[in-house]
């Protein structure tokens, strides 16, 4: 490939990133005092409050979560150890909207479970309430604490049992050591997986309108949908975005610190638990795993077999369609961007291609509901603009769009969110390349194109496969871009999901939402597979 | 002076498999040993049992004559008042060097705990360094720092598990000067664990040679080298061949190369057939002669040449000779042994 074109592709495909987070930033820059005047008086109390409070919440249990199960999975032997290893992640092929409104199918007032409750044992038995903030919270951590688990685990594959014999030979028992060394030593770890999950808890949109719990997210929504105002949604995306910023300073921050962080050669063995302790650790992992992947699962399945025969209709071949579609043209979109994006920071190894590669990647830290309106706004005015200048041009009628209503829009912002999986995996996957290899190709007298198509495609294979399953399956789970700027009338298995959860249909949302998670477990799979060996 | 560290007919199995049986061996106050073996001889597994990491199946082990460890009890680590130096370190990374060394005083007063980390600073030649973080030491100052903070709780016992293998082969035999000076200083005990034979000989008084979870030899390194007590030690330890030898009577050995004094043998009987240990040092070079052997093999070591040589008989020995005898490979040169007795094994006896 020429060069300078790898170049032009690059910056281009950054400008695409930066376009929406500016267009929203803007109306920081210039706010419409009236919007404003309202949104203060109505919206944003309440929407601030409970953000405020879902972020603490869902931070605090999922990183207690993560840090409790890496803890016993990465440095103690107990049953079914090796099991919890890996099925611990599983959740991660759960969305949070699926997990919550099989929740609250299963616990709320008119659900199973109290109703058995009240035909065994009589009226009147408390009962926590699942539509509730707390239950907001829970069913958040549930489905994102994998992401702490992930990264805690590692910190402590890598070091914990050592660091913590080395404390115990000076002087601290087992418990002292975990708590004065090892998860001092893991911050930096425990931090980057609860800034995960905050930025996922903030992006959240099923799950807050299956709860009816109002954030920024669903806000954004009901200004554009309920509203019809646009600007409205713009500016309480801005607001979001600044909190974003917030956190990815520091992740920033704290991903400095891991470097400083050896991992350690030898591991010492697994610490065997005994009597009590082992079978509290299994009770304790086989709980988090049923609450959040296996109840789901078979209530998932459960629903589905009683809905199916009469749901599964002629429409279902179109919302299988449609999501493949939009799912494969989006991995394809990402893989061959953030392609460009790595072969650009190889060829040109300096800060500021490192910094542009960043830049371009930003889109997983901000929710899509932001891309959404960032998108939607720039695109539609030059939309207008080009369709008065056909008219006026060259006497055009009957056009009222050229890009609204297409799937353009949507794919756009697709990209500018799932860039960041898809770069990682192709990024990784360059560096196992080993510029020696590079240069013993060069030296037979291959060069660009050439040495792109028999040395980088071919042993980039795998590498470009992961990335375009991860948004394949990243895609097929979205819920609020494709919601947002669909065309009319043109439904995915997750914009179905939304319409049954809002009109409280669970059963009849199972069906897709099964769909969802059985397609979303083949990246799992493969992650686990990476991480044993 | 007493044993200090007794390990008596202690064994260890994980899995079922053994990782070493019937061990014993002690340690008097102030010595340093070594324990030398190739990986997987389960030579690190012992210090870990020692420090109570992993319990032992039958034995004891004592120090000062408090029991540490048998199969019905164990002393946990914390309690034992034992240092390690890991092979990797193991410094806590997120706490300063000097948060590192004062770790293990932490039921000393404030005043007290730095007078000790002062003076490990000092000891360590690292003062200066109390506020610098590990990541930002070189790989010997880091394993100075676990050295230091390992003494600074004075351990009854230090355990040192591969403690050079991570740095380079220049600093590796300086720092292993320096750490046997610094223990010596304290008169601390102290185990050492390797596979790097210079590096045991550097640092201890006696060296424990490891065979598949057993001691093969427990001596000093000079009698490591002069007198192995069996076949595996005399390979392991320094480079020699073997030539075939006749006993003649109770003291001497017919060779090819003459008949040589050997110590008495129980085991050989005159006529007996056995395996003669000839090290290159034993070798001389010698124009003047008679005996002439043929340049195979040379490496050039600098201040001397190994020469492989090939006796009349086809048999190989190796000799160092002073690197000014420039000898080419085919060409015949003078030997002479230079040799007070010799050892011999059984020809039987691999």
């Amino acid at each position: 490939m020429h060069l300078s074109r790898l170049l032009i592709l690059s910056l281009l495909i950054g400008l695409i990133t930066l376009l929406p987070i500016g267009v929203v930033m803007s109306y920081l820059i210039y706010p419409e005092s009236a919007i404003w005047q309202h949104l203060w008086a109505y919206v944003l109390p309440e929407i601030i409050s409970n953000t405020a409070i879902l972020l603490l919440g869902t931070g605090v249990v999922s990183a207690a979560l993560g840090i409790a199960l890496a803890w016993l999975t990465a440095c103690h032997e107990f049953p079914l150890r090796r099991f919890f290893n890996w099925a611990l992640i599983l959740p991660l092929a759960m969305p949070a909207y699926v997990t919550a409104f099989v929740d609250i199918g299963l616990f709320d007032f008119t659900g199973p479970v109290q109703t058995f409750i009240r035909h065994h044992f009589g009226e009147g038995i408390w009962f926590p309430p699942i539509r509730s903030t707390p239950g907001v919270i829970m069913v958040m951590s549930l489905s994102l604490y994998p992401y702490v688990y992930l990264l805690c685990r590692n910190a402590f594959l890598s070091q914990g049992a050592r660091i913590t014999e080395a404390g115990q030979l000076l002087g601290l028992t087992r418990n002292k050591a975990f708590w004065r060394l090892a998860l001092p030593m893991a911050r930096p770890w425990i931090v980057g997986g609860v800034i995960v999950v905050l930025m996922e808890t903030l992006a959240d949109f099923g799950t807050m309108s299956v709860f009816n719990f109002d954030t920024f997210t669903t806000a954004i929504y009901k200004s554009w949908f309920g509203l019809f105002s646009l600007s409205a949604a713009a500016q309480l995306a801005s607001l979001l975005v600044i909190v974003v910023f917030g956190l990815l300073i520091a992740e920033q921050y704290f991903a400095g610190r891991k470097r400083y962080h050896t991992p350690l050669k030898n591991m010492s063995p697994r610490f065997t638990l005994h009597g009590r302790t082992k079978w509290l650790a299994l009770i304790f992992c086989s709980s988090i795993l049923l609450f959040a992947f296996i109840l789901p699962l078979l209530q998932l399945i459960y629903w589905s077999a009683q809905v199916f025969t009469q749901d599964f209709d002629e429409r279902y071949p179109q919302f299988i369609w449609h999501t493949v579609l939009l799912a494969s043209v989006s991995a394809g979109l990402v893989v061959a961007a953030a392609l460009c994006l790595a072969l650009t920071a190889r060829t040109y190894p300096n800060r500021w291609f490192k910094a542009w590669g960043r830049l371009a990647t930003l889109g997983y830290a901000v929710p899509g509901s932001v891309l959404a309106v960032g998108i939607f706004i720039p695109v539609a005015a030059a939309d207008t603009y080009l369709i008065n200048f056909f008219n006026a041009q060259f006497g055009w009628q009957g056009h009222s769009s050229f890009l609204r209503g297409t799937l353009f829009i949507m794919l756009l912002a697709l990209m500018v969110r799932f860039m960041a999986p898809g770069f990682n995996s192709i990024e990784t996957g360059l560096q196992r390349i080993t510029k020696n290899q590079e240069d013993a190709a060069k030296g037979m007298g291959l060069f660009g194109w050439q040495l792109l198509r028999r040395i980088h495609l071919p042993l980039l294979k795998t590498s470009l496969f992961s990335a375009a399953l991860l948004v394949f399956v990243d895609t097929m789970k979205e819920m609020p871009i494709t919601l947002m700027t669909r065309p009319f009338g043109w439904d995915t298995l997750a914009v179905r999901v939304f319409e049954m959860t809002s009109e409280g249909q669970w059963d009849r949302a199972a069906l897709p939402a099964l769909g969802i998670v059985l397609v979303g477990l083949l990246p799992v799979f493969l992650l686990s597979r990476h991480q044993e060996n | 002076m007493s044993n200090h560290l007794q390990v008596a007919q202690a064994s260890h199995f994980y899995q079922q498999k053994s990782t070493f049986q019937n061990l014993s061996f002690s340690l008097e106050t102030g010595k340093i040993a070594c324990l030398l073996g190739s990986s997987g001889c389960g030579k690190t597994t012992i210090l870990r049992c020692i420090a109570g990491f992993e319990p032992i199946q039958s034995g004891q082990i004592l120090i000062a004559d408090q029991l540490l460890s048998s199969p019905a009890k164990v002393v946990p680590p914390h309690l034992r008042q034992i240092g390690m130096v890991f092979q990797d370190y193991a410094l806590f990374p997120h706490l300063s060097v000097g948060k590192n060394i004062a770790f293990g005083l932490h039921q000393l007063a404030a005043t007290a705990r730095q007078k000790i980390v002062d003076e490990m600073l000092e000891l360590v030649r690292l003062k200066g360094s109390s506020d610098v973080y590990p990541h930002e030491l070189s790989g010997g100052q880091q394993q100075r720092v676990a050295l230091a903070r390992a003494l600074a709780i004075r351990p009854q016992l230090l355990l040192l598990d591969e403690p050079f293998s991570n740095l380079d082969v220049e600093l590796r035999e300086r720092l292993s000067i320096e750490v046997r000076d610094i223990l010596k200083a304290r008169n601390m005990t102290a185990i050492l664990v390797t596979h790097d034979q210079h590096e045991a000989f550097a640092i201890a008084d006696e060296v424990g040679v490891m065979n598949e979870g057993r001691i093969v030899q427990w001596d000093s390194p000079y009698s490591l080298y002069h007198e192995p007590a069996n076949r595996f030690v005399a390979d392991f330890i320094g480079e020699g061949t073997f030539l075939p030898g006749t006993v003649v009577s109770h003291n001497q050995i017919r060779i090819e190369l003459g008949i040589v004094p050997s110590r008495m043998n129980p085991d050989c009987c005159v006529g007996c057939t056995v395996q003669v240990l000839i090290r290159p040092d034993d070798i001389i070079h010698n124009d003047q002669s008679p005996v002439q052997a043929r340049v195979t093999q040379r490496a050039f070591r600098g201040a001397e040449f190994l020469y492989t040589l090939e006796l009349d008989s086809g048999a190989k020995i190796l000799s160092l000779v002073p690197s000014h005898h420039n000898h080419q490979i085919g060409e015949k040169i003078g030997i002479q042994l230079e040799i007070d007795h010799v050892i011999a094994f059984k020809k039987s006896s691999t």
